[in-house]
C-alpha cells in the first residue's frame, strides 16, 4: 500500500523537484547568496556562542566568589553582619547589576535588592536564569541560592542585560549582513550573467559566422578562464580550415587531372565521329579514347586506395613478414624491365628482422619506387634496391642516378597530384608517392626522400616486430 | 561454352552478352538475383558471371554461397564496382574463382572467362607433359623442347611458358600473368610483364621461323600452334 502510494507520488515529486530556474547567472547568484548566508550565520553563531559562554562563565565565577565572601561574613557575624555587607556592596555597585537577597527561616527579607524569593528557585546546587522585575522594569538575571545556618537562605545573582545586548547586536549584524550579502549576490549575479552572456555571445557569433561559411573568424581571447573554450574552438577551426584547404586542393587537382583525359577522349571521339573516313581511323580513335578512360579509372583507383589507406581500415591482411624474399621477388620481376630500359638493377640485402605488414601493399609501395626510378634514371646508370637495418627500423632504399629533386620538390613530393617541373613530360598522375606515403603511415613507418649525388634516395622505414612478441 | 551472365545494368549486360556471343559462346542472361539463382541452380553452365550488387534482395554473393552450399563447383567470376581489396577477398572466400572490378576491358573479361571455362573441365590424369604444336614441356624434368631442340629457360620463364601453354589458344592478359605467374596483386606502372614475355620470345620464337607467342592488341598475349 505504502509502496504503491510512494510510487504514484513518484512522478509528482520528481516534477516538483526539478529546479525551475534555467538562467546560469541567476542560479549562480542564488547559490552564492545561500553559501554566504550559511557561512555568515555559522560565523556569527560561533561568535555568539563563544561570547555568551564567556560571559556566563564570568558571571558564574563572580557569583561564586561573592557568595563565598558573604558566607565568611555570615560565619563571622551572623545576619546583621551579612545584611551590612550586602548593603555595603549594593551601595558600591555602580553598574547596578548585582542582585542579593537574604531571608530568614520564616521567609522574611533581611537584606538585598530583590523584592522576594522567586518561587522557581528551590535547589541550592545550580544556577537559575530567570526574568525578574526590578525597580519597575523587567530584566534577565542569573542567580544562585545558598543555604546558611539557622534556616537562613541567601541568593546571589547578576543582572545579565549585557548578554542580551550582545545577542541583539549579533542578531542585527546577521540580518544586516544577510541583506548586504543578498544585494551583493544579486549584483554579482547580474555581473556574472553579463560576463557569461558576453563570452557565450562572442563564441556564438564566431561559430555562427563559421556556420555561414566564413572560416577565417576566430574567437577573441580575453585572458580569462573562458579562453580555454575559445582556444579549443580556435584550434578546431584551424584544423577544419586546413582540412578544407586540403580537400579544396585535392578536388582542384582531381578536377584537372581527370578532366584532361576525359576531355581528350571526348575530343577524339567527336573528331573521329565527324572526320573519320575509314573504319580503321575510327577504330584507332576509339582505342585511344579507351586508353584515356582507362587512365581516368586508374587515377580513381589510386585515389580510392590512398583514401582507404589513410582511413587506416586495411590492417586485416597484416602478417609477420620477412622482407628479403619479398624484395628478391620484386627485384627479379623488375630486373627485366630495368635492363630493357638500358639500366642496371643492383639488389643488396643485409640481415633484416621481420616486420608486421600487408605483403601486397608493401610490394606495391616498393614497386612504385622502382617504377619512378626506371622512369627518371638516364640510360647506363644503376638503380640500387637495398634492404637492411637502420637502428631499430628496417630500411628499404631505392636509389637512382637520375635528375633527383630540388629541396622544395622533396618536401612536396608525397602530396597528391604533385609533379615536379622536370617530371611534367613523363607519364604519370603524381599519385605514386602519395600511395607509398599512405602505405607507410598504415604500417607506422615513414617515407624519406633525400637528394643523392646525383639522383634520389627514397627510403622506406618500417618498425620491426619486437623480438619478444616474435617468440610468443 | 555455356555461360550465365547475371548483371542488372542493361548497358553492361548487353555489351558483355554481345561480346561473349561474338566469341562463340552460348549465353543466358538474368537481370536480377532471383532469376539468376534459379538459372544457376537449374541449368548446367561452364562459367557463371555474377555481378555482386543485384536488385531484388539476392545479391551475387548470396547466389554464390547458395551454389557452393549445393556442392555446385561451376566456376564463378564476380564482377563488382567495389574495388576494395577486402571486398575481393570476401568474394574469393565465398567460393568465387575470379574477381574483376568495374570498369573493365572486355578483352580482360573474355580472357578470364575462357581461362575459367577450361579450368572447369578437369583433366583425367595429372599431366606430366604439355604439347602445343612442335613445342613440348616436360613438367617432371622441367625441360622445354621445340622441334626437338632443347630451350634453356630460367625458372620464372618456365612458369610463364607453362601458364601460356596451359592456356594455349586463349588470350591471357598482363594482369592475369602478374597474378597467376608472379602472384602479385598490384598495378605496375612500367611494362614489366611485356619485358618478361619478350625475353621468353627471344628464346622460344626467335630461333625458329614461326612465332608461337602473339601479342593481341589492347588485350594481352596468346600462344598458338599455327
Amino acid at each position: 500500500m505504502l509502496l504503491r502510494k510512494v510510487r504514484c507520488f513518484g512522478p509528482l515529486l520528481k516534477r516538483r523537484l526539478r529546479w525551475p530556474i534555467r538562467s546560469a547567472g541567476l542560479n549562480f547568484a542564488l547559490a552564492y547568496g545561500l553559501v554566504f548566508v550559511i557561512s555568515a550565520g555559522a560565523f556569527l553563531s560561533f561568535i555568539w556562542w563563544n561570547t555568551t559562554g564567556q560571559l556566563d562563565h564570568q558571571v558564574e565565577v563572580a557569583v561564586q566568589v561573592d557568595a563565598l565572601d558573604l558566607s565568611h561574613r555570615w560565619a563571622q557575624g551572623g545576619p546583621s553582619a551579612l545584611s551590612l555587607a550586602i548593603q555595603d556592596r549594593l551601595d558600591q555597585n555602580v553598574d547596578d547589576d548585582e542582585l542579593y537577597l537574604l531571608v530568614g527561616p520564616d521567609g522574611r527579607k533581611f537584606a538585598g535588592n530583590l523584592p522576594g524569593w522567586p518561587v522557581v528557585i528551590t535547589r541550592t546546587d545550580e544556577f537559575y536564569e530567570l526574568a525578574i522585575k526590578r525597580d519597575g522594569f523587567r530584566t534577565n538575571a542569573k542567580m544562585h541560592a545558598y543555604p546558611l545556618t539557622q534556616g537562613f537562605r541567601m541568593i546571589v545573582g547578576r543582572d545579565v542585560r549585557g548578554r542580551q545586548l550582545v545577542r541583539h547586536v549579533l542578531t542585527d549584524t546577521l540580518i544586516w549582513a544577510w541583506i548586504m550579502v543578498s544585494l551583493l549576490a544579486a549584483g554579482g549575479a547580474l555581473a556574472i550573467r553579463r560576463i557569461f552572456r558576453q563570452v557565450v555571445r562572442s563564441i556564438a557569433r564566431t561559430t555562427a559566422a563559421v556556420a555561414q561559411g566564413d572560416l577565417s573568424q576566430r574567437i577573441p581571447l580575453t585572458g580569462n578562464e573562458t579562453d580555454l573554450v575559445g582556444q579549443t574552438v580556435n584550434t578546431m577551426l584551424e584544423r577544419i580550415n586546413r582540412l578544407m584547404d586540403g580537400v579544396k586542393q585535392v578536388s582542384n587537382a582531381i578536377a584537372h587531372d581527370l578532366r584532361t583525359p576525359i576531355a581528350r577522349a571526348r575530343a577524339r571521339l567527336e573528331d573521329a565521329n565527324r572526320t573519320a573516313t575509314s573504319a580503321e581511323e575510327l577504330h584507332a580513335a576509339i582505342d585511344r579514347a579507351v586508353m584515356d578512360l582507362d587512365r581516368v579509372t586508374s587515377i580513381f583507383e589510386a585515389l580510392l586506395r590512398i583514401a582507404q589507406l589513410e582511413a587506416g581500415a586495411r590492417r586485416a591482411a597484416f602478417t609477420v613478414l620477412d622482407m628479403r624474399p619479398l624484395l628478391e621477388g620484386l627485384s627479379e620481376l623488375y630486373e627485366a624491365s630495368v635492363e630493357d630500359a638500358g639500366l642496371q638493377l643492383d639488389f643488396r640485402a643485409g640481415a633484416v628482422q621481420p616486420v608486421n605488414g600487408d605483403p601486397h601493399l608493401l610490394q606495391q609501395a616498393v614497386a612504385n619506387l622502382l617504377d619512378n626510378a626506371i622512369k627518371f634514371a638516364p640510360p647506363g646508370t644503376t638503380i640500387t634496391l637495398s634492404v637492411g637495418m637502420e637502428g631499430e627500423r628496417l630500411a628499404i632504399t631505392v636509389a637512382d642516378q637520375g635528375p633527383g629533386m630540388s629541396e622544395d620538390d622533396l618536401s612536396r613530393a608525397s602530396e597528391r597530384f604533385f609533379r615536379a617541373e622536370t617530371a611534367r613530360n613523363t607519364p604519370g598522375a603524381g599519385l605514386g608517392l602519395s600511395l607509398v606515403q599512405a602505405v607507410m603511415s598504415l604500417h607506422g613507418g615513414s617515407l624519406e626522400l633525400k637528394a643523392g649525388q646525383p639522383g634520389l634516395f627514397a627510403t622506406l622505414l618500417l618498425p620491426v616486430v619486437p623480438a619478444v612478441s616474435r617468440k610468443g | 561454352m555455356r555461360i550465365l551472365l547475371v548483371e542488372d545494368d542493361p548497358t553492361v549486360r548487353a555489351f558483355v552478352l554481345k561480346g561473349l556471343r561474338e566469341a562463340g559462346h552460348v549465353v543466358d542472361e538474368a537481370d536480377n538475383g532471383k532469376d539468376g539463382l534459379f538459372l544457376a541452380v537449374s541449368e548446367n553452365y561452364d562459367v557463371v558471371i555474377l555481378d555482386r550488387m543485384l536488385p531484388g534482395g539476392i545479391d551475387g554473393l548470396r547466389i554464390l554461397e547458395t551454389l557452393r552450399g549445393q556442392k555446385n563447383a561451376t566456376p564463378v567470376l564476380l564482377l563488382s564496382a567495389l574495388a576494395d581489396v577486402d571486398e575481393r577477398v570476401a568474394g574469393l572466400k565465398a567460393g568465387g574463382d575470379d574477381y574483376m572490378t568495374k570498369p573493365f576491358a572486355f578483352s580482360e573479361l573474355l580472357a578470364r572467362v575462357e581461362a575459367l571455362g577450361r579450368r572447369g573441365r578437369p583433366e583425367s590424369a595429372p599431366q606430366t607433359r604439355l604439347v602445343v604444336g612442335d613445342l613440348e614441356m616436360d613438367l617432371l624434368s622441367r625441360t622445354v623442347k621445340r622441334g626437338g631442340e632443347k630451350i634453356d629457360l630460367q625458372p620464372r620463364e618456365f612458369r610463364l611458358l607453362e601458364f601460356l601453354i596451359r592456356h594455349a589458344g586463349q588470350v591471357v592478359t598482363r594482369t592475369m600473368l602478374l597474378e597467376r605467374v608472379w602472384d602479385y596483386h598490384f598495378d605496375p606502372q612500367t611494362n614489366v610483364i611485356d619485358v618478361h614475355v619478350s625475353r621468353l620470345r627471344q628464346k622460344v620464337d626467335k630461333p625458329f621461323d614461326k612465332p608461337m607467342i602473339h601479342t593481341i592488341r589492347n588485350a594481352g598475349y596468346i600462344l598458338r600452334a599455327d
